[in-house]
């Protein structure tokens, strides 16, 4: 059996969920605290990828991306970065299809801080950024564990973002899931068999660790 | 000296509330603000805390301007030098409670001031006890002490004692009275509770729809000028019994049962529970409704 598809589809749910994490830790903040108009529209747009058939997020991710034009054109040339059929490209699709999946908990997490502490924190003359660090960060760790092990069991099973943007090379963007669809399509079934079953256990197993952390249950092993 | 003239136009669950204080609170005073619930005396710390915004006015405090609309200036909380202790005592859940007194002190901090207010509030046995293991009133120490920590202006107190059992608000009125000392505070009370008030201030605001109604010493506000007794408590009806051609009025005084004769015409207007004066003028004992 060939581990590269494997490989490379945990290499992708872990650069994908720290990527997020950077980044869904301020946007979470903003959606949770802000009073600006603009905040239904971002927050729609942060929840298009959880109704939109990711073959058509993959399709203008496609267009916008393709060296042919403009966009795609000028990331190349200025950035050196090619984002279709690369890894680099899987990862900012992933990043956001799975955006969701992590900006939700998070920002949850956030606003359910009571709003006293904030203030306290303030009047000890704590600034936003050090109140973000040592109090919200720290009394929402179960909401930001479970974004993260959300975004990171998503990005495993995602199919359709990564064949329009990706396509199916093996070792760049071969993940597991692409490699299942190529084995039944020539017919392998043993060997589709082998890569289902393994993401299957280790999709149970993830989701089983993110109610064990809601359940609390895992609470004191961090305390 | 602070000078606060500000207004505001609050939604609370009671309707609409216009708020239109006008105070000058003297330097090292222990002044409480006094009021039915939704009065105001909650919005009024805040505002001067910065965590909300008057409509208009101005506050001052020590000469240097906090909050002026004329001239656009209002500090963040940040930069106002406030303590405050909140009705639910905002402790830092994930802090241990040296870490909880640690995180307030700044930079120019004096490295035994902890340290001190650990022990002025024997919270040494507790130092490194998380919040939640600890009873209403050790958390309203450590509150009282982490706002304290940096030897703020004034001091804002939101009800800190109301969740406590009466033995407990006694000692803790204890801590409060010996931190307004030591620290040399300006400190702002929200309180209902007449014998704490008694106890502890020495200038009582009463504010009334959202404005100033009365002001003055606890002793003349809560008692009535007329009264003229040289022994006077303040208490709670506990049980009003007949005898024969008197009543018999058993009242409660801190934690002393006081039993005072009355006539039927004072004891008519007397209710279980009622708060009461009770002065001696002359020899006689008389009995008030407050």
């Amino acid at each position: 059996m060939n581990w590269e598809p494997l490989i490379l589809t945990f290499q992708l749910a872990i650069i994908t969920s720290v990527l997020l994490l950077i980044f869904a830790i301020p946007l979470g903040y903003w959606l949770a605290f802000t009073r600006s108009r603009i905040k239904p529209i971002i927050e729609t747009l942060v929840s298009m990828p959880l109704v939109l058939p990711p073959t058509v997020l993959g399709f203008y991710l496609l267009l916008a991306f393709s060296p042919s034009n403009t966009f795609g054109a000028w990331i190349d040339e200025w950035l050196g970065l090619r984002l279709v059929f690369s890894f680099e490209g899987l990862v900012f699709a992933s990043m956001i299809y799975s955006l969701p999946f992590i900006v939700h908990p998070i920002r949850t997490g956030f606003a359910s801080v009571p709003p006293s502490l904030i203030e306290a924190s303030f009047i000890l003359k704590k600034s936003k950024l050090t109140t973000l660090w040592r109090i919200l960060i720290p009394n929402s760790r179960t909401a930001l564990l479970s974004g993260v092990i959300l975004a990171f069991a998503h990005t495993i099973g995602e199919f359709g973002v990564v064949l329009m943007i990706g396509g199916n090379i093996p070792g760049e963007t071969r993940v597991a899931s692409i490699a299942i669809y190529d084995e039944v399509e020539s017919l392998n079934y043993a060997s589709a068999n082998a890569y289902s079953l393994i993401l299957f256990a280790i999709t149970f197993l993830v989701l089983l660790g993110v109610s064990l952390v809601n359940g609390q249950s895992l609470n004191r092993f961090w305390k | 000296m602070i000078e606060i003239d500000i207004q505001k136009n609050l939604n609370g669950p009671e309707g609409k509330l216009s708020l239109e204080i006008n105070l000058i609170i003297n330097e090292r005073s222990f002044s409480t603000l006094y009021g039915k619930s939704g009065v105001g005396k909650t919005s009024l710390l805040r505002m001067i805390a910065g965590l909300m915004t008057p409509d208009a006015g101005r506050i001052v405090v020590s000469g240097e301007t906090w909050f002026d609309s004329g001239e656009s200036i209002n500090r963040s909380p940040q930069k106002r030098s406030v303590g405050m202790v909140f009705q639910d005592y905002a402790l830092f859940p994930n802090m241990t409670v040296l870490e909880n007194l640690e995180y307030a002190r700044l930079k120019n901090t004096p490295v035994n001031t902890v340290n001190h207010l650990l022990e002025l509030m024997e919270l040494g046995e507790l130092k490194n006890r998380k919040p939640t293991t600890l009873s209403g009133g050790q958390r309203q120490r450590v509150a009282l002490a982490r706002a304290l920590v940096q030897k703020p202006a004034i001091l804002l107190l939101d009800e800190p004692l109301s969740a406590l059992d009466n033995e407990m608000r006694n000692k803790l009125q204890q801590y409060l009275i010996d931190a307004h000392k030591e620290y040399e505070l300006t400190t702002l009370l929200v309180s209902h509770d007449v014998s704490e008030i008694l106890r502890t201030s020495n200038d009582l605001i009463v504010l009334e729809n959202g404005k100033v109604k009365k002001r003055g010493t606890p002793v003349e506000l809560l008692s009535g000028k007329d009264a003229g007794g040289k022994f006077q408590f303040t208490g709670e009806v506990f049980s009003i019994e007949k005898q024969d051609f008197i009543y018999i009025i058993s009242v409660l005084i801190g934690n002393d049962l006081v039993k005072v004769v009355a006539e039927e015409s004072e004891a008519r207007v007397l209710n279980i529970g009622d708060k009461v004066l009770v002065a001696s003028k002359a020899f006689n004992p008389i009995i008030k409704k407050l």
